[in-house]
């Protein structure tokens, strides 16, 4: 049978499924078990007990300098950053996206403008946003929002024009004004395409967040990660980095499940 | 005085004329069906009367008064696809017709508005069939389901005029039967001016009371833009059928209603 009619079964593919994660796992620990017999105070590749030392005193101990638990306080600081830029460039996207893309008089101007902005690399801008707003929240917030609210409004532009223009007549025909069909039509259209873009977006922003707190904060994930490479202490920053790929791939999963329950006539959904 | 009259219209787009010299008079409660080749301009017709596209030159008179220049709550229309929005169950496609006009600054009701709407939605999706399933969302019925959703949609506004653009060209014979006995039930209740263009000629013949041909009657080879389609023919059909809806007509109003309830 050729591969390319060749379909797992469910157990199989369960196994499959594990399988590249467990060849992972099995390479790191065999490296680490080796550096580690040869070198007991290697650094490199720490073993799982020293990961699971290094949790604990970050996650149940309080900070003996602050009297805070770093793994948490780290962990809401980020969050905190996170949702608050996602939930302004969600905003933002939205209105310009609807407005570029229903009403010709805003696309024309509005368009090749966000066409311009997206192709800006937020990182390159970092210090002008640190000049500007300063070294505290503002401006990492800033940065997710700008990195990412042009990228939206254009998804969210195209799809916009991508909905059918026999139903913004027919809504004319209903009896909608240009308000009331943006806010019937367009809008609830729109909504679970959001969503799905928030999620292609989520990557970006966890980028920008770690970025903005690597240069200048007091807190926060991507800040303690830079904080002790100072010591070389992978046993912090690989749980870490888990912990944030953990946290990323669950916002994921929430979209994705707000997305099938709340828009059940979204054929793009299920995916 | 007929209810629209066409005076002269052309349609052009750039170089390419795609009506000329189109004159026509409908009378209130004819079912004009148009047909003619592929590209000759019936739809394009169609959107004129929609008030989708403007003239390049003459004008559509509707009861004497310009057509508006933008689709409106007096023009219903269905079109062969992408006619119901896919967001809203089928009560609330239906209600929301009644939601709109009321409610400028939200465009929904809330309340006993809202309960009253549906509940008239309600009403009019059961005569259409579509009784057993307003709860399900557009995705969740046939083609044929969804185009008596599309119809029930226009007509819950009382237009006066309703415009189908192949409204049944993507259904299969049976179901198509069933559409045109729907239709026919309808537009006699309701006494609606019908446009209706159909690539099916037998369609067109027994829907109508009037057949209106659309074809070129200048052909220039080297240009084949130059010349546009003029109505060729224009027959009058089902006359009994146009008796009957005249004879109505004629009666004193409360009497008319009851025969057409009848």
């Amino acid at each position: 049978m050729r591969l390319i009619n060749r379909h797992p079964d469910r157990p199989s593919r369960l196994l499959l499924v594990i399988l590249p994660f467990a060849l992972v796992l099995f390479a790191y620990f065999m490296g680490s078990a080796e550096r580690l017999t040869e070198n007991p105070n290697d650094k490199l590749l720490p073993s799982a007990v020293q990961m699971t030392d290094a949790v604990k005193r970050l996650a149940f101990n309080a900070d003996s300098r602050t009297g805070e638990y770093l793994l948490w306080q780290d962990t809401a600081s980020s969050l905190r950053r996170l949702a608050i830029g996602l939930g302004i460039s969600a905003l933002a996207g939205l209105c310009l996206g609807i407005a570029a893309g229903t009403l010709p008089l805003f696309g024309a101007p509005l368009s090749p403008l966000l066409t311009v902005l997206s192709m800006v690399p937020p990182l390159a801008i970092l210090p002008i946003l640190f000049i500007v707003f300063g070294l505290g929240e503002l401006s990492k917030v800033m940065l997710i929002v700008i990195g990412i609210t042009p990228c939206l409004a254009r998804d969210l532009e195209q799809r916009a024009r991508d909905i059918p223009v026999e139903l913004l007549i027919k809504a004319q025909t209903l009896g909608a004004s240009t308000w009331t069909l943006m806010l019937r039509v367009v809008l609830p259209q729109l909504l679970p395409r959001l969503l799905i873009s928030l999620r292609l977006m989520l990557g970006s922003a966890w980028l920008f967040l770690i970025a903005a707190e690597a240069i200048a904060s007091t807190d926060g994930l991507g800040y303690r990660i830079f904080l002790v490479r100072r010591y070389l202490a992978m046993d912090v920053i690989l749980p870490y980095v888990v912990w944030i790929t953990l946290l990323a791939w669950l916002m994921d999963w929430g979209l994705k499940y707000l997305t099938r329950r709340a828009f059940p006539w979204y054929e793009g959904a299920a995916k | 005085m007929s209810f629209i009259t066409v005076k002269n219209v052309w349609q052009q787009y750039a170089d390419q004329v795609v009506l000329e010299g189109l004159n026509l008079q409908v009378n209130e409660g004819e079912f004009c069906t148009l047909v003619g080749a592929s590209g000759c301009g019936k739809s394009t017709f169609l959107r004129l009367l929609l008030g989708q596209e403007r003239a390049s030159r003459g004008e559509i008179l509707l009861d004497g008064q310009p057509l508006a220049g933008e689709p409106d709550a007096s023009r219903g229309v269905v079109f062969q696809r992408y006619s119901v929005f896919p967001h809203l169950t089928v009560l609330d496609n239906v209600a929301i017709g009644l939601e709109l006009p009321r409610s400028p600054l939200l465009g929904r009701l809330f309340g006993s508005a809202k309960k009253d709407a549906r509940e008239q939605a309600a009403q009019l999706l059961h005569k259409v069939g579509l009784g057993h399933s307003l709860d399900k969302y557009p995705a969740q019925l046939s083609g044929g389901m969804q185009q008596r959703l599309a119809i029930a949609q226009a007509l819950i506004m009382k237009p006066r005029v309703l415009l189908l653009d192949e409204p049944f060209g993507a259904l299969d014979p049976g179901i198509r039967k069933d559409m045109h006995g729907l239709l026919l039930e309808l537009w006699r209740e309701t006494q609606l001016t019908v446009f209706m263009v159909t690539h099916d000629l037998s369609e067109g013949f027994s829907l109508g009371t009037r057949l209106l041909v659309f074809d070129k009657v200048r052909l220039d080879p080297h240009a084949p833009g130059a010349y546009g389609a003029r109505i060729t023919y224009d027959i009058p059909l089902n006359s009994e059928r146009r008796a009957r809806s005249q004879a109505i007509d004629a009666l004193p109003a409360p009497l008319a209603g009851a025969l057409r309830i009848a």
